[in-house]
């Protein structure tokens, strides 16, 4: 069941990348960085402000997509047309600056912080199985935004227009596309599924500034899943889950850190493009 | 030295899916000549050429080369064989000096391994020595010195379509591939190109196989033609054999009645 | 300014292009060669990780800057590389051979994280060597007889043969040696047909194949060489630190490697050194601007991470041509004076096509 609710979590922000790879080609290494932010914000608006539980939700995710927004504006923007390599660079950049600059606020530094949510340590008990409502919660969360997603992408001319504007950007510019202003929303959108992510993660793992790293093995999921596609990253997020789950259970210490990793290549050597992936090659 | 022809296409066949690309298409091309493949946009011309160079496989069908079957080469063992290419929207190395294109196009006579080129030794740089005075040989056939140092990613369109030339007869092939030389060029350079061909053909005794849409240029430079329509073959003869053909005007310009409309309107 | 008149193929293909070059080079050899009688302990010390960390920086140079294959997991080569020689030199074995063997070793994983890449592209590629970086940490951390696992492992002097580095100076001048011999091979392998087949494979696979380049074949052998020179810096690696652990070459060090062959210039030889100057100084400059700081800014931990990731986004956004690149306009700058255009190196600004289609 854990490795269910961790599952979702990676899915959550391999969800972050793939909309953002979607949408611009681009690969930010950035979620992780934004999935810790959303779980600081969330925290700093619940014990230093007092607002109820539902609120802080809401702001934070609010909030974040407005820092999605601007920083796609001010530092994703001016290098629209750069190859891959160079936005990845620019991504963990930000990565870093985001980590630092959150332990140089001084009510944070490098400590860990509990985000108090009503529903911590509730447990519930379902046909003779007790599970943690905290991990009801990932799931539930989880599905309520694909849901919310897949109507946005299906039937919405916002959504097609960034689906255009992925494969052919010079194209869609022509074609009467905003591609900038969709390319900052597409931010926002992930920064917001981030913010989620994160506050669903913060009652299991704890607020603190290396948060982040688990956004690595949201790659994994995201390839497992196939990397331009949506279901694609939380299935593969669900499938890494319970395989590193079921590792730490059944295989030596150890093999639950590298389990993820593992799935990746053996998928890469076998299906490089993912369970939902896309088959695409160069017509010369 | 075997008589046959150099290139055979024994009915190839394409299939993507439930799209036919190419069906049956057969032709010869005879050594010393200059073959042309015409058609309008999607007849599957260059399709044809990237089964010459091994980047799609037929689905039914067979090419042979030199008598012998090209069906199971990889594709970069088609350049040792002789066959070279150019690509119709021009793939060459942007961030390199036209230089480094064209020396890259002399990888199949490389004279070293590894090892040695890891130490340059004496071997290796004399083998750098002869591969840069055949490069300077191309150059100074198709005049780029001007551009031999600048990088191609600077160069102007034109410009570009004579380096990819320049390249693929670096790598001093018996059969070459031309996609659409002339496309995007202004009517000066699709004569300097048509000048080149034909001093391609009969200075370096290349053969060449070209796709080409300018018609001018068609009739100026060819020994034969082959009009292909939606994958098919539509007719092979002479420029002039081919363009009186009423199936390949049906072709390019409608039927009969369409172009009795079109007069009479205009 | 200085034009260049070539009147043999020879000058082209020669190193040192004219005497200017040879001026200069010989210059900074033989300031490297009095180094250490002219600076103090401490700064011989960061030299010597500098031609360290520049030997490393030239595999991944020659992988990521030449031949277009991005590897997020580095590390993972220079740590075998550092625990192999570590071993081996605790069995006594002497520093040529170990250091060979380790070059071999690292080459052979090498080979096998390059296996993905003969399948996939791009961000794929990457996340695979991520991956490998992870499992080949792990394995150092469970390995424990070989590799006595996170408790660390100490590394023995360099010796070979009797003779022993154990001063700091006869050290670095190991180190120096072998940062020559590592940046002549690469400049060898780069203008012969080898180092032109990476080049090519890098712009345009499509092209390459058709030229006849076996890319299998040339992609694995980048990885190769690749991981045999980060092999390298990692046996030199250990002894210089003299201690050993797993997570010395997490994924951490892996993108600092990254970021070193970025900022310094991907693409260009002089990038892996100017990179590798980069990331020994930066803490260095770091701690001296500190104290110039208000206190909550300066004395925070994580000062160091975001002076690192500002100037990463700033070398990304303004100077995509790495130190390297800034270099060459400066040069341009002084030697054209006053005939410098601002726009004399401004790439063109292209529209990204979908690079799933490439």
């Amino acid at each position: 069941m854990s490795g269910i609710a961790q599952g979702c979590i990676y899915g959550l922000i391999a969800l972050g990348f793939v909309l953002i790879y979607k949408a611009t080609e681009a690969v930010s290494f950035a979620q992780g960085e934004l999935m810790m932010l959303g779980a600081f914000v969330g925290l700093a608006l619940l014990t230093a402000l007092g607002f109820p539980f539902f609120i802080v939700v809401l702001a934070t995710i609010a909030a974040m997509a407005l820092f999605g927004i601007g920083l796609e504006r001010v530092a994703i923007r001016p290098i629209l047309g750069q190859p891959v390599f160079s936005i990845v660079m620019l991504t963990i950049g930000i990565g870093y600056v985001a980590r630092g600059g959150v332990t140089m606020i001084p009510a944070i530094g490098t400590e860990t912080h509990t985000l108090p949510v009503p529903y911590k340590d509730v447990v519930v008990p379902v046909g003779g199985v007790v599970l943690a409502v905290e991990q009801l919660v990932v799931i539930g969360a989880t599905t309520v935004l694909c849901a919310l997603l897949y109507l946005l992408f299906r039937y919405s001319k916002a959504g097609i227009a960034m689906r255009a504007a992925s494969q052919n950007q010079l194209a869609a510019y022509y074609m009467g596309i905003p591609v900038r202003r969709l390319n900052g929303i597409v931010w926002g959108l992930a920064a917001m599924v981030a913010a989620v992510a994160g506050l669903l993660l913060a009652p299991i793992t704890f607020v603190h500034a290396n948060m982040g790293f688990i956004g690595l093995k949201a790659f994994p999921a995201a390839v497992v899943g196939g990397f331009g596609s949506l279901p694609g990253a939380i299935v593969g997020g669900l499938i890494i889950g319970v395989v590193e789950s079921l590792s730490g259970f059944y295989l030596p210490e150890g093999f639950k850190d590298v389990a993820a990793y593992v799935v990746v290549l053996v998928m890469l050597m076998v299906k490089p493009n993912g369970l939902f992936g896309e088959n695409l090659s160069k017509k010369v | 030295m075997n008589d046959g022809p150099m290139l055979q296409a024994k009915d190839l066949t394409v299939r993507f899916g439930g799209v036919v690309a190419v069906n049956r298409v057969s032709f010869d091309v005879r050594r010393g000549e200059v073959f042309t493949l015409i058609g309008p946009n999607g007849a599957g011309k260059t399709t044809v050429f990237n089964l010459i160079s091994r980047i799609y496989q037929p689905t039914e069908g067979e090419i042979v080369y030199e008598g012998r079957p090209l069906t199971r080469v990889p594709p970069h063992r088609i350049a040792s064989l002789g066959i070279a290419r150019t690509f119709q929207n021009i793939e060459l190395f942007e961030h390199a000096t036209v230089l480094q294109n064209l020396l890259i196009g002399r990888h199949i006579h490389r004279a070293s391994g590894v090892w040695s080129d890891l130490l340059f030794t004496s071997r290796v740089r004399a083998a750098e020595r002869d591969t840069r005075r055949r490069v300077e040989e191309v150059i100074e056939f198709l005049d780029l010195q001007h551009h031999r140092d600048t990088m191609v990613a600077g160069l102007p369109y034109g410009v570009r379509k004579v380096v990819e030339l320049a390249r693929a007869l670096a790598t001093q092939p018996k059969l070459l591939l031309l996609d659409e030389p002339s496309s995007g060029l202004n009517v000066e350079e699709t004569s300097d190109m048509a000048f080149w061909i034909q001093d391609i053909q009969n200075e370096l005794g290349i053969t060449v196989l070209m796709v080409e849409h300018d018609m001018t240029l068609v009739s100026r430079v060819s020994d034969r033609v082959l009009a292909m329509n939606q994958g098919e073959v539509l007719a092979l003869g002479t420029p002039a054999q081919v363009q009186s053909h009423p199936g390949v005007i049906e072709a390019y310009l409608g039927t009969a009645e369409d172009t009795a409309s079109l007069r009479s309107a205009a | 300014m200085r034009f260049v008149f070539k009147t043999t193929y020879d000058q082209d293909i020669r190193l040192a292009q004219h005497g200017g070059h040879l001026f200069w080079y010989g210059l900074l050899l033989l300031a490297l060669l009095a180094a250490p009688a002219l600076v103090s302990e401490y700064w011989l010390a960061q030299l010597t990780f500098i031609l360290i960390y520049g030997v490393v920086g030239l595999g991944l140079m020659l992988l990521a800057g030449f031949t277009g294959l991005f590897s997020i997991g580095h590390a993972a080569f220079l740590g075998v590389g550092a625990y192999t020689e570590a071993v081996l030199a605790g069995m006594g074995w002497p520093f040529p051979l170990s250091v060979a063997t380790a070059a071999a070793l690292a080459a052979s994983v090498g080979a096998i994280v390059g296996l993905p890449a003969l399948r996939v592209k791009g961000i794929y590629l990457g996340i695979a060597t991520l991956a490998f970086g992870f499992i080949v940490e792990e394995v150092f951390a469970r390995w424990e007889s070989v590799t006595g696992g996170n408790a660390g492992m100490v590394v023995p002097t360099l010796s070979m043969f009797g003779w022993r580095a154990d001063t700091d100076q006869s050290f670095y001048y190991v180190c120096l040696a072998i940062a020559i011999g590592a940046t002549l091979v690469v400049l060898n392998l780069l203008r012969s047909p080898t180092g032109r087949a990476f080049v090519a494979i890098r712009d345009s696979e499509i092209s390459a194949q058709s030229m006849g380049i076996h890319l299998a074949r040339y992609k694995t052998l980048s990885f190769m060489i690749s991981a045999a020179l980060a092999g390298v810096g990692g046996a030199l690696y250990a002894h210089k630190i003299r201690f050993l652990s797993p997570e010395q070459f997490n994924i951490i060090h892996s993108i600092d490697l990254l970021l070193m062959v970025v900022i310094g210039g991907l693409g260009s030889v002089h990038g892996a050194f100017l990179g590798a100057i980069f990331l020994i100084s930066m803490p260095q400059l770091i701690a001296l601007g500190k104290d110039a700081l208000p206190a909550p800014i300066g004395q925070a931990p994580g000062l160091q991470a975001v002076v690192y990731g500002l100037v990463l986004i700033g070398f990304v956004l303004f100077e995509p041509l790495g130190l390297y690149g800034r270099w060459l306009k400066l040069r341009a700058w002084f030697t054209l004076f006053p005939f410098y255009r601002r726009g004399m190196f401004k790439r063109q600004k292209a529209f990204t096509k979908s690079d799933r289609l490439r």
